[in-house]
């Protein structure tokens, strides 16, 4: 029976927190307060599910509970009557409508903004550090302990701590608005809230330094926070686009690791590894948002995930397409990193050289000074051209930046291919 | 709430304020504000940077020298003190300031208690 309760309450936890707590900030004002009775929720949640069973409503249950424990709060607090009578009249409002919508889209269709949507807004908003902008959407949204946050982003827990304390001052003293911006300032602020989501995502995906499990944690939570925005913003495309993104890539997720947990380039992965289901889903997604025909660059990142996750084998890929969109998306976004990837498509889709020739003007521009990617698609290319002693060169000033010890492996295993003679029957 | 609103540039708009308060791109962010229901509580033109005077007190000593606190490029020419409901609204405005468009406005909540 306990475990049931155990089980209900942890996925209460995951369905739920983020709706709590948003609930309650737009209550009280108070996001410690938000937080503390949420938590106190779960807590009472745990005792009282394992002896009386679940609740029908779980999320309603912990909503009230809650309510019912800020409220205590702030009647002990002297100054607190006048926030009381607010959560009063809140609570009032509430008990004429359902008490709990049955789900989001009921929301979004009803045409009142979800608090979680006011919360994400909130969490991003641009005066905001954007260390802390991450943070506290992970905290406040998605339920991640300060500890856990501090480990996923390899800080000491009492800096991550004060980080969050700072950035909860600044939005009271700052007077950072709880809500949704308004529509004329909407397309500036939601770029700030997708650029949060996907650099929580690649945060996790590349995992530039240990602490694996909680990494892959980061991706989960981004991809989630990301489901939401599309759920509660079903008009913007760039939402939809970012969101298929990131299920593409991490339905590669498996495959870019062997078994030894080194690097598996695109190129040698196990297709027979990638989830299909999530590829399916996201290319679903993309294309419903560009039949809108209002692009982004979300959504041409995602059309060029697509064109890998879609093709049978990398001799299958469309190459050509990969380095049209490259084009499209250095137009809207111009930047080196666009460019070196771009160089990878050109050669790819049948001229090494002509790649290598972009590849060469980034070296010369100076910059990518230091970006460990550049040598090694330099080091890629020359071998591709059969020009093995320069390509070691690179392999070798590669190596010399890379920062895992699996992409060291990768390099390695190349560098040695390059200078040991052997069959040049491979590309 | 309160917020000041500190005007900066390169120094490079020699106008003074009597010039500036009838600058029409100066109407307009007046108007603008009347508009958005936020207030105008005061606001100032200073002289330039090389007017200011800086002045420290150390054990008893008052050293005073010349030009500003920190020498950058940007310098405070002058404020707003305004009054809206929320950091959105103040940026708004700081945004829509005519010097925005070449210097910079540093928006700072005034410490209410």
């Amino acid at each position: 029976m306990s475990g049931t309760a155990d089980q209900a309450v942890a996925a209460a936890f995951r369905e739920s927190w983020g709706q709590i707590v948003a609930t309650l900030i737009g209550a009280t004002g108070d996001w410690d307060l938000a937080e503390e009775s949420a938590q106190d929720a779960f807590t009472a949640a745990l005792d009282a599910w394992s002896r009386h069973g679940v609740p029908d409503r779980p999320g309603a249950w912990l909503t009230s509970v809650a309510r019912n424990r800020a409220t205590d709060v702030l009647r002990r607090r002297a100054l607190g009557v006048a926030k009381l009578r607010e959560v009063a009249m809140a609570e009032r409002d509430r008990d004429a409508e359902p008490a709990e919508p049955a789900d989001v889209d009921e929301v979004a269709a009803s045409g009142v903004p979800d608090d979680r949507l006011r919360l994400i807004f909130t969490c991003c908003h641009p005066a905001l550090p954007l260390d802390a902008q991450v943070a506290l959407t992970l905290r406040t949204l998605a339920g991640l302990s300060t500890a856990e946050i501090a480990r996923a982003f390899l800080v000491p827990e009492p800096t991550m701590a004060q980080r969050l304390v700072r950035a909860k001052r600044k939005i009271r003293n700052a007077g950072i608005p709880y809500r949704v911006p308004p529509a004329r300032l909407l397309p500036q602020r939601i770029k700030a809230v997708l650029g949060v989501l996907y650099l929580l995502f690649n945060e996790g995906y590349s995992a530039t330094s240990g602490a694996e499990l909680v990494r892959h944690e980061l991706t989960a939570e981004a991809i989630r926070l990301a489901r939401l925005l599309v759920t509660l913003m079903p008009e913007d495309c760039e939402a939809a686009g970012l969101l298929a993104l990131m299920l593409m890539h991490d339905a590669r997720q498996d495959a870019r690791l062997n078994e030894l947990g080194d690097l598996v380039t695109l190129e040698d992965q196990d297709r027979s590894r990638w989830d299909f289901g999530k590829i399916t889903e996201a290319v679903a997604i993309l294309k419903n948002a560009m039949q809108r025909a209002r692009p982004g660059p979300y959504q041409i990142q995602a059309a060029i995930a697509a064109c890998h996750a879609t093709a049978s084998d990398a001799a299958d890929t469309d190459w050509g397409q990969i380095a049209a969109l490259y084009e499209r998306l250095a137009d809207l976004l111009p930047s080196p990193v666009v460019e070196l990837n771009r160089a990878v498509a050109v050669a790819m889709a049948g001229s090494p050289a002509a790649g290598l020739a972009i590849v060469d003007s980034l070296v010369q521009s100076r910059s990518l000074p230091d970006y460990r990617l550049l040598p090694a698609v330099r080091a890629d290319l020359l071998r591709r051209l059969h020009r093995l002693d320069e390509a070691a060169v690179c392999y070798r000033e590669a190596l010399s930046l890379a920062s895992t010890d699996s992409e060291q492996r990768f390099l390695l295993r190349r560098l040695r291919e390059t200078t040991t003679p052997g069959p040049p029957g491979y590309t | 709430m309160r917020y000041m609103l500190m005007i900066c540039d390169d120094e490079s708009d020699s106008r003074g304020p009597l010039e500036l308060v009838r600058a029409p791109e100066h109407v307009a962010w007046i108007d603008y504000l009347d508009r958005r229901g936020i207030t105008f509580l005061d606001g100032a033109r200073l002289r330039r940077s090389t007017d200011a005077t800086t002045v420290r007190s150390r054990n008893g000593e008052t050293l005073v020298s010349d030009g500003p606190f920190a020498e950058t490029k940007e310098q405070v020419g002058g404020f707003a003190l305004i009054e809206c409901d929320h950091l959105d609204d103040a940026v708004e405005a700081a945004a829509r300031h005519p010097f925005a468009a070449h210097g910079v406005v540093e928006v700072r909540p005034v410490w209410d208690e």
